[in-house]
């Protein structure tokens, strides 16, 4: 199946990628086929197969509900593009 | 080989921790050497990031530690690491934009496992951008040339690392495994690259793809040394959910175990049209090699095999849309100049941030994972995965390991299979099955195609290492592709 523009736009919109109009064309017809090259799962029979989601069927491992971690805030946000008094700094959401 | 320690680049990792042991030379010689010959070939690009500072402090304390008796069983031994390790205080960038000034503040727990080891790290390889890619040329800080020919793709994603190590500038080199990102690299390269069981070695700290496919591990230049690396890398961590509590044995007492009545299965599809005629010669001889150890050669059939692929371009894209979803341009990563609003600040950060074969994972994982199309992508995807594990387990029902081609075809040129995503992704065709089900496996030199190395795949069981490496370390010990060194590298 090919996708339209306004499919892969969407789809852009969904992944918080803003998309160029001059490189739009080039990611539709990409993204096509590779869509179009994993349609040919859709003939396999699976009726009765159960979807795997670890690669031994293994169930997720749980741990105790305890504070394990010490507060590294301050050593963390050194990666952050910008802080302010501990405080992670974005565009106004709200007016 | 000459004693001279000029010498010492070409020694495996177990013939320097011998050396180092008899006190021919020191850590820091070892160490001072081999970073003069990374910088000697940086027109490789295998790396990224060189610290050289930080080995040769940490070979001093390797060098006083074994005086003192106390060093670990990686004493003094130089490696280099993968650039989606986190290491504590140096830079990892994932080869990406996003990650360009990122600076992890822990070490990943094979990080941490293999300085505990006594190891020392010089640097951080080149790769594809977050593991995505078949050839390094999706790196933010430009591709990677092949030893062997530097008109030619070292494969990958773990390019860096399999040409530090084909190119004699290291011994040993962690990476990482999604769908053939550790074995292909050394396929093209002519290196022995491991990837172990799903589970095996702790993800902590590794920046994540698809996290159910990403394993860690290892390329070097023999089995042995894959060995000796895995029993440092491998044990549960309690910081990785997915972490599997299993006995770590001692691979290299385990190596020359005789392979009699080791039964290799061979599939049929593996020799199909889309494999090179020179390749399948070189794999079919070192199987007539095997069976000359005692090796007995049984077909298995693997009827799903060339579902693999299409169904991990639904897996992984899909895990990886949702993994990437935290590089936002807010707590850290690439942030785009003067957004207008919050929304143009994560669509700009990540659109600037990421590279066109990220996006396209990107977009293609969130479109199967899209209202309307979920059970008909991801759904079925899951189930076609539970397949492939099934055809795998009856093949090992009859069989101790799976023997073939690593790739369909030796090192090719840099640019050829860059306009078309789905060439590219075909590459892995053999490699995939072995993420899907989560099997260990190894790709190991079996001779050359028109003067490019041609790897063999050994495919084992879950928690099969031991027998995955000793077939390997055999087939080595009857060969010397594994020795051979490209020319201007010697």
């Amino acid at each position: 199946m090919s996708l339209s523009k306004q499919q892969v736009q969407h789809i852009a919109m969904l992944a918080r990628l803003s998309l160029d109009d001059r490189d739009i064309d080039e990611v539709v017809e990409k993204l096509s086929s590779i869509v179009e090259f994993v349609d040919q799962l859709q003939a396999a029979p699976t009726d009765d197969v159960s979807p795997m989601a670890h690669p031994m069927n293994q169930v997720q491992r749980l741990r105790a509900d305890a504070v394990t971690e010490p507060n590294e805030r301050d050593r963390v946000q050194q990666n952050a593009p910008s802080v302010s008094d501990g405080v992670y700094l974005v565009p106004k959401v709200i007016e | 080989m000459s004693d001279g320690p000029e010498s010492l680049h070409l020694q495996t990792l177990s013939e320097l921790s011998a050396g180092l042991a008899a006190g021919d030379f020191s850590s820091r010689e070892l160490v001072d050497l081999l970073l003069r010959r990374i910088d000697d070939n940086k027109s490789l690009n295998a790396f990224i990031t060189i610290t050289a500072e930080g080995a040769l402090a940490a070979a001093d304390t390797a060098d006083q530690a074994r005086a003192a008796g106390s060093g670990g069983p990686l004493c003094g031994l130089p490696i280099v690491h993968k650039d989606l390790f986190c290491t504590a205080g140096v830079r990892t960038t994932c080869a990406s934009r996003m990650l360009d000034n990122f600076v992890a503040p822990y070490d990943a727990t094979v990080v941490a496992n293999l300085a505990n080891a006594g190891a020392v790290y010089l640097g951080k390889t080149n790769m594809d951008e977050f593991a995505m890619g078949s050839s390094n040329e999706t790196s933010y800080f430009g591709d990677v040339k092949n030893p062997w020919d530097a008109s030619k793709s070292p494969g990958g994603s773990s390019g860096g690392s399999a040409a530090a190590v084909a190119a004699r500038l290291i011994p040993a080199a962690t990476g990482t495994d999604t769908g053939g990102s550790i074995r292909q690299p050394a396929a093209l390269t002519g290196t022995t690259g491991l990837k172990p069981t799903y589970g095996r070695v702790s993800r902590y700290g590794m920046v994540a793809f698809a996290s159910s496919l990403d394993q860690a591990g290892v390329i070097t230049r023999s089995a042995e040394d894959a060995a000796l690396m895995l029993g440092a890398m491998a044990g549960f961590d309690e910081r990785d959910s997915t972490s599997v509590d299993h006995p770590v044995p001692d691979y290299v007492s385990l190596l020359d175990a005789p392979l009699k009545g080791l039964r290799i299965g061979i599939v049929k599809q593996h020799f199909d049209d889309g494999l090179d005629a020179q390749c399948a010669a070189r794999v079919k001889e070192a199987l007539v090699a095997l069976e000359g150890r005692g090796a007995s050669l049984v077909e298995v059939d693997l009827p799903n095999l060339d579902l693999s692929v299409p169904t991990y371009y639904v897996v992984a894209p899909a895990e990886c849309s949702s993994n990437l979803s935290r590089f936002d341009g807010v707590r850290f990563g690439h942030r785009a100049e003067d957004p207008k609003d919050l929304l143009d600040l994560y669509c700009r950060s990540r659109a600037e941030g990421f590279g066109p074969e990220v996006k396209r994972r990107i977009m293609t994982g969130t479109y199967v994972l899209s209202a309307g199309y979920y059970d008909a992508y991801y759904l079925q995807a899951q189930k076609v995965r539970q397949l492939i594990s099934q055809d795998f387990k009856q093949a090992f029902d009859k069989v101790d390991l799976i023997a073939g081609p690593t790739a369909p075809t030796p090192a090719f040129a840099l640019g050829e299979k860059t306009d078309d995503p789905i060439t590219m992704y075909l590459n892995d065709i053999y490699t995939i099955g072995a993420n899907l089900a989560g099997l260990p496996g190894i790709s190991i030199p079996c001779g050359f195609s028109d003067s490019l190395p041609v790897g063999l795949q050994l495919v084992g069981p879950h928690f099969a290492e031991d027998v995955v490496l000793r077939c390997a370390h055999q087939y080595q010990s009857i060969t010397d592709w594994h020795r051979q060194c490209p020319e201007n590298f010697r």
